[in-house]
């Protein structure tokens, strides 16, 4: 509980300082001695952090009621979901995958160099295929929605690093704990849920921080390549644009995105921590 | 009823079959050969016959590379022999395997780190589909009989070696089965706790009246343990000698001690030498190891 405590004090120290440095840097309005440095302080480039404050509470446009902090908020949730959905899509296929390879060492050969390949694939020629793809299927009753490319896209590139991560964690277990498993005849299906999965953990946690980040980053840039409103990434790319009229707007964007992510790893931290209760170094 | 039926010795006239159908482990003929004729082959074994009586306590004892445990993994069906038959409980290795009629014990402990001691030791019954709550009686019964009871609700990685050794222990014994296959159980320990590791395995085996394949490479603890020790040479590997240790079924700290228990740590210290001097004689250094695959270490 302590370390909690300091984590979080550590957390907003760090917070505080950077806001200092951002106010002071524009104190010293960009100068060393009377020599500018690269980037320019004035109010366009480097709004005060007071008026991104004031821009949470002031009104989303001129006929709206909405304050631009809800917006933000409404969208960065929005968004939440709909990167926690393509995670756990990449989590299915990406395990599927890992344990297919494992069971039959040829797959493993045969898949892997595509499954790197495939993360290189760009985002932004790849979505509206996906998109296309998508209005063409049906799914039994319901019809493909749009977000659902969104979800697809993050899924895309969260797989990835589960695959990898996880496959090397099913053939981490101990060849004595495997030959152990063996002379308890236990079947293969009893060895992986049973040794082989549990064995797994600590190589799947950091794969899932990567994948996390993976579905945060592809569905933001889906949002945006997709012209998909609603979400934060697309949000972050109309107030960029409107970013010559009112610098400060951006910023709220993006402090939405940055909460987007702290509140994907906060999830993270959480699934480690119960994955982790019974292992050496456990307070446990 | 015939005469041989009523024989007190009853071994003499006994048909083969009665062999296969009484004893713990009918080993016949035994051979493996690692490779493939292009990369290279390793006789692991060669001709290996040899038959454990229920309760007995057999040791195989020989210099690295002589395929003893080879031969151990050959009886619990963990690996194919080349040539040759294995009967273990009165089946075919391969269905007793099935049947769990055997217990295995490795040099390091091998449990796994994430679950409990008792859930340690019920994985053997877990997998056979034991309800939970006779599990967890059974495993508290298994941890009783090695002193461990107080200790189900720790963590492997909370224990000292010894006491690791013993959990495994308990999870071989845990199905009660009539067999325990034990390869260097106790090499990774200590001295003192090796000594005591053995006594805990007598006075266990003279309570559940288990017999024992016990793979070791020192000479006291073979003698200390065992009815039978079996002296194995290798390239390939084959059955040498056999001592017969004579000891009576209660040792002791004092059996350490006892003049005949010298005799019968020099008698196979002599048989070993023996093998160590042909090696020698053929131009082999008797110590250099053969490839993983022989199994003598993972």
């Amino acid at each position: 509980m302590r370390g909690a405590v300091r984590s979080i004090l550590l957390g907003l120290a760090a917070l505080v300082l950077l806001v200092g440095l951002w106010e002071g840097y524009k104190a010293i309005d960009g100068q060393v001695l009377g020599v500018a440095l690269p980037l320019k302080a004035d109010d366009r480039a480097m709004p005060h952090v007071s008026t991104m404050l004031e821009r949470f509470g002031d009104p989303e446009s001129r006929r709206s009621e909405r304050t631009v902090g809800a917006t933000v908020a409404a969208s960065a949730w929005y968004t939440f979901q709909v990167a926690l959905g393509g995670l756990a899509v990449g989590c299915l296929v990406g395990a599927g995958l890992a344990a297919v390879m494992q069971r039959f060492g040829v797959a493993e050969r045969a898949v892997l160099p595509f499954v790197i390949m495939s993360q290189t694939v760009p985002i932004v020629a790849f979505a509206p295929l996906v998109s296309a793809w998508g209005g063409k299927l049906q799914l039994g009753s319901g019809e493909w929605q749009p977000w659902m490319s969104v979800a697809m896209i993050s899924a895309f590139l969260a797989f990835a690093p589960i695959t990898v991560g996880l496959l090397r964690g099913l053939q981490a277990a101990p060849p004595a704990a495997v030959e152990l498993m063996r002379s308890l005849a236990a079947s293969s299906r009893a060895t992986l849920w049973k040794l082989r999965l549990p064995a797994a953990v600590p190589f799947l946690i950091p794969a899932l921080r990567l994948a996390a980040a993976g579905a945060v980053v592809g569905a933001i840039v889906a949002e945006i390549s997709l012209g998909r409103s609603g979400g934060i990434g697309r949000l972050t790319f109309e107030y960029s644009r409107a970013a010559t009229s009112d610098p400060a707007k951006v910023y709220v964007a993006l402090v939405g995105a940055a909460a987007l992510g702290l509140a994907m790893a906060l999830l993270i931290g959480v699934v480690d921590a119960v994955a982790g209760r019974g292992r050496p170094g456990s307070p446990a | 009823m015939t005469d041989t039926s009523t024989d007190p010795a009853g071994t003499a006239e006994e048909r083969p079959d009665d062999q296969h159908r009484s004893a713990a482990v009918v080993v016949e003929g035994v051979s493996k050969v690692f490779g493939t004729p292009k990369r290279g082959q390793v006789h692991a074994l060669d001709d290996v016959s040899l038959t454990v009586a229920p309760g007995e306590l057999v040791s195989l004892i020989g210099p690295s590379g002589c395929g003893k445990s080879t031969l151990l993994r050959i009886i619990g069906d963990l690996i194919e022999p080349t040539a040759g038959s294995v009967v273990v409980n009165g089946k075919p290795a391969h269905r007793a395997r099935l049947d769990n009629d055997y217990g295995m014990a490795f040099q390091q402990a091998g449990l796994f780190d994430w679950r409990t001691v008792s859930r340690n030791v019920e994985l053997p019954l877990e997998l056979q589909g034991v309800s939970k709550a006779e599990r967890g009686a059974r495993a508290a019964e298994a941890l009783e009989l090695v002193k461990l009871g107080d200790f189900a609700g720790n963590h492997p990685w909370e224990l000292s070696g010894g006491m690791q050794q013993r959990v495994a222990i308990a999870r071989a014994l845990v199905t009660r089965p009539g067999l325990l296959l034990m390869d260097e159980p106790f090499g990774a320990l200590d001295e003192m706790t090796r000594e005591h590791m053995q006594a805990e395995l007598q006075r266990i085996r003279s309570e559940l009246g288990t017999s024992v394949v016990f793979v070791t490479h020192s000479i006291p603890e073979a003698v200390y343990l065992a009815d039978r020790v079996v002296v194995m040479s290798p390239r390939p590997g084959r059955i040498t000698d056999v001592v017969d240790v004579d000891l009576g079924p209660d040792r002791t700290d004092e059996t350490r001690t006892d003049p005949s228990f010298f005799e019968r740590v020099t008698e196979v210290r002599a048989a070993l030498r023996g093998i160590e001097r042909a090696e020698r004689d053929a131009g082999r250094d008797p110590d250099l190891d053969v490839p993983h695959q022989q199994g003598d270490g993972w």
